[in-house]
């Protein structure tokens, strides 16, 4: 370890490169001490700091300046220091903030996860299942917008906005150009290309893939069917423009959704182009790799591929044993 | 009688002119600086003089200019915050308007400090006419030699630019107004890397407020130990106190830091006292951010001192009982005006003013003007009283810059100290839309368990 530095997160140590945030400490680390980050976008420079989500605190600055820090941090956006130490989950404080800032995050996101084509794979229902409380405080009424299409294949509705700005990111760095952007402060901030306008460029399906929220989506898939009743499977085929590594969505025989591949804390492996993501959507294009590895506490991956983990056996009396084989058999028939 | 050292010559017929100012002994301190000083004396004498940044939040002027990265090859930057946009504060604007050459002297001095060649005076956008007057004294100064190559003959070279702003509060956050002066959306940055670092088009950049820029003036013509003789404790020199509300003679005034605060209002010299003989209620004491503190916690302090106008006293007893000198905004309540309306109103002022990057500014701070607004009109509950309370400690210190502070504090320091009367607004709706509380209990003499027991 002779130029790593070394961060303790909830008691567990690691050295990392200097440098490394310490969301990305942690996510080497990985596990439940992982902080949530709904703007942060490792691949999207800039992104992070803003919907204050992956607060920590930090109890000891470093080796040489041991205060801890006065206010909680964004840790996406702190670097770590030799001999820091933070608390994520284990500071009352931390949790106590993150269920203030996802009651702040959903007061002006409508509660209707049921009609969102997002459900099961938008990560503010997993952050509010997960931080959040039952019901909400807020009694007045929330913003609304009416629904754009930006293009022929992707709409914005901006009531789900969480202003992550990480689309605005993903057209600067992506994408040739930028025609979309923030107007408006405050709450009254929007997501818009100003003069209504289409985003039309190879790269722009990529914002379907990193907005957390179901405000930008994909128009060919939309209301076509809930993610948990598809299969997604890895697929890849020779594309001039992209890397052609893909998800492909399947309903039955079709494939009814391409998408990139996304890592377990939903960051796309590689950005993909529209050509791939809206124009191939049949098997004869795409080289099948094999079932896409969801992680079981998905709802996508609800009896799909991976088998139910027995319950082990605790029971020591016979007859609860018997009893306990026959539980054991029926969950393990699918 | 207190002395006067940014406002000495205000009243000289025209001394917003270059030789009117100039005679008055203006530019003196140019001279001094560029003919007899290093840049390292002048820091040292800023530090010397203890001037706390007169911008709100007090930081040592000279340890900021020390903290400058000096990179080789990468120039440096001084920027001057005209974008004083806090409500109750306007004594930037009345020091832009009548003594523009004080400003301009104190960038030169400045500036050479810091070994910056370019400047930026950045003035909030409304303020029109200050950007006009200081373009023309930049002119003026221009002509006489004090401005562009070669000042003086020193072989110094300094170009100042006014820049208007788009009138946003959040642009008097420094690193938004960074944002704004390259050009871009008015958004806070992420902080570390600081502006000392990388500020201005990435370049090390310090930005300080108008009045303390203008304050080292004075400290170079003086001394920095002279400055520091005037004042109290850490809080040195003089500060421009921008007195509003209910008071005789509202208005900009220099007082020697240390001055009590009862003397400020009620002296003659000062304020002269509550207008139409009402008493006093409540008093913001450093611009709408800081906490609201009733009558009696702002004349005295729980330990029953005297509450003087510096920076350590008015902040004595801290969040529970104190507040802050701020940027001195100076707004008195009479007995007949409604806090719970007042919160309201800041409330307001701030959901329209957070900048919406991050998330619970831009939804806190509606939420809290929402609830507050059904608190004035006579639709709250009193659940509501403790749901502020709590979004208020949501939003502080979760946030990007400080404007969530600024947001939370007025509402969480208003319930505070006046739950009596929001609980009024809520039991007693019909009268509340009548008549206002009064004054109640809240220029009792201390200590009244009451007045502090809420926190």
């Amino acid at each position: 370890m002779s130029d790593k530095v070394k961060v303790t997160i909830d008691g567990i140590s690691i050295d990392v490169e200097p440098g490394t945030s310490i969301l990305n400490a942690a996510r080497q680390i990985g596990g439940d001490i992982v902080p949530p980050a709904m703007c942060y976008y490792s691949k999207l420079q800039g992104s992070g700091g803003k919907c204050r989500t992956c607060l920590v605190k930090v109890s000891k600055g470093s080796e040489k300046d041991p205060r801890p820090m006065p206010k909680l941090v964004a840790s996406c956006r702190t670097t770590v220091m030799d001999g820091m130490e933070v608390q994520n989950i284990t500071s009352p404080e931390v949790v106590e903030a993150r269920k203030g800032v996802v009651e702040l995050l959903l007061i002006n996101h409508p509660l209707d996860c049921p009609i969102c084509d997002q459900a099961g794979e938008c990560h503010l229902q997993d952050l509010s299942y997960e931080h959040g409380s039952e019901a909400t405080r807020y009694e007045f009424d929330r913003r609304t917008f009416d629904k754009i299409d930006i293009g022929d294949k992707i709409q914005l509705h901006m009531t789900r906005c969480i202003l992550c700005y990480r689309c605005v990111f993903t057209a600067d760095q992506i994408t040739d150009n930028r025609v979309h952007g923030i107007l408006g402060r405050g709450d009254a901030a929007e997501i818009s290309t100003y003069i209504e306008k289409a985003v039309d460029n190879d790269f722009s399906g990529n914002v379907i893939d990193v907005c957390p929220v179901g405000a930008l989506t994909d128009k060919t898939f939309r209301f076509k069917n809930r993610v948990w009743f598809t299969k997604p499977v890895d697929a890849h085929r020779d594309c001039p423009k992209c890397s052609g590594k893909v998800a492909l969505w399947y309903k039955g025989e079709d494939v009814i959704r391409v998408t990139a591949r996304k890592d377990v804390y939903g960051e796309v492996e590689e950005f993909i182009c529209n050509d791939c993501r809206f124009e191939h959507k049949k098997t004869s294009d795409w080289v099948i790799e094999g079932p896409r590895k969801i992680s079981p506490h998905s709802v996508i991956s609800a009896n799909h591929y991976e088998r139910l983990t027995p319950p082990s056996v605790v029971r020591k009396n016979p007859a609860l044993l018997e009893s306990n084989k026959e539980q054991f058999e029926r969950v393990t028939k699918l | 009688m207190g002395r006067k050292l940014l406002l000495e010559n205000i009243n000289v017929p025209g001394i917003n002119t270059f030789d009117v100012y100039r005679q008055k002994g203006g530019y003196r301190a140019v001279e001094k600086v560029l003919k007899g000083m290093s840049p390292e004396d002048v820091v040292e004498e800023v530090k010397k003089s203890g001037l706390r940044g007169r911008g709100g939040a007090g930081f040592p002027t000279g340890m900021k200019w020390s903290f400058l990265a000096k990179p080789e090859g990468k120039p440096r930057y001084l920027v001057c915050n005209g974008d004083e946009s806090e409500p109750g504060t306007f004594k930037d604007r009345y020091l832009m308007t009548y003594i523009p050459h004080l400003l301009i002297e104190g960038m030169i001095v400045s500036s050479f400090a810091l070994g910056a060649n370019t400047s930026y005076i950045y003035v909030r956008g409304e303020m029109m006419p200050q950007i006009r007057i200081l373009e023309k004294a930049i002119a003026e100064a221009r002509n006489a030699g004090f401005l562009g190559k070669n000042i003086l003959g020193s072989g110094y070279d300094l170009e100042l630019y006014v820049q208007p702003g788009g009138g946003a509060y959040i642009c008097g956050e420094e690193t938004a107004l960074i944002e704004s002066l390259e050009g871009k959306r008015g958004n806070p940055r992420i902080k570390p890397p600081f502006p000392a670092i990388s500020g201005l088009y990435n370049c090390p950049t310090v930005v300080n407020n108008v009045e303390s820029i203008a304050a080292t003036v004075p400290i170079i013509n003086d001394g920095g130990d002279e400055y520091a003789k005037l004042g109290i404790g850490r809080s040195t020199g003089t500060k421009l106190i921008s007195a509003s509300g209910n008071l005789n003679k509202p208005g900009v005034y220099e007082i020697e830091l240390g001055v009590p605060v009862e003397e400020f209002i009620y002296s003659d010299e000062y304020c002269g006292g509550i207008a139409n003989g009402k008493r006093l209620k409540a008093v913001v004491a450093g611009g709408s951010s800081v906490p609201i503190l009733p009558a009696n916690l702002i004349l005295k302090t729980l330990n029953g001192e005297n509450r003087l106008m510096s920076y350590e006293s008015l902040a004595d007893g801290g969040f529970a009982s104190g507040t802050m000198l701020g940027s001195g905004g100076f707004v008195a309540f009479d007995e007949d005006q409604c806090i719970v309306r007042n919160t309201w109103n800041y409330a307001r002022f701030y959901h329209h003013e957070s900048c919406g990057q991050c998330s619970p500014c831009r939804e806190g701070t509606g939420w809290m003007e929402k609830v507050l607004h059904r608190l004035e009109y006579g639709h709250g509950k009193l659940s509501d009283i403790d749901l502020l309370v709590d979004v208020s400690k949501k939003i502080e210190g979760n946030t990007i810059c400080p404007l969530g502070d600024a947001a939370a504090w007025p509402v969480a320091s208003a319930i505070r100290h006046f739950r009596d009367e929001f609980e009024w607004h809520v039991s007693r709706p019909e009268e509340a839309m009548d008549r206002n509380y009064g004054l109640a209990h809240y220029a009792d003499p201390l200590p009244k368990p009451e007045a502090v027991a809420a926190n």
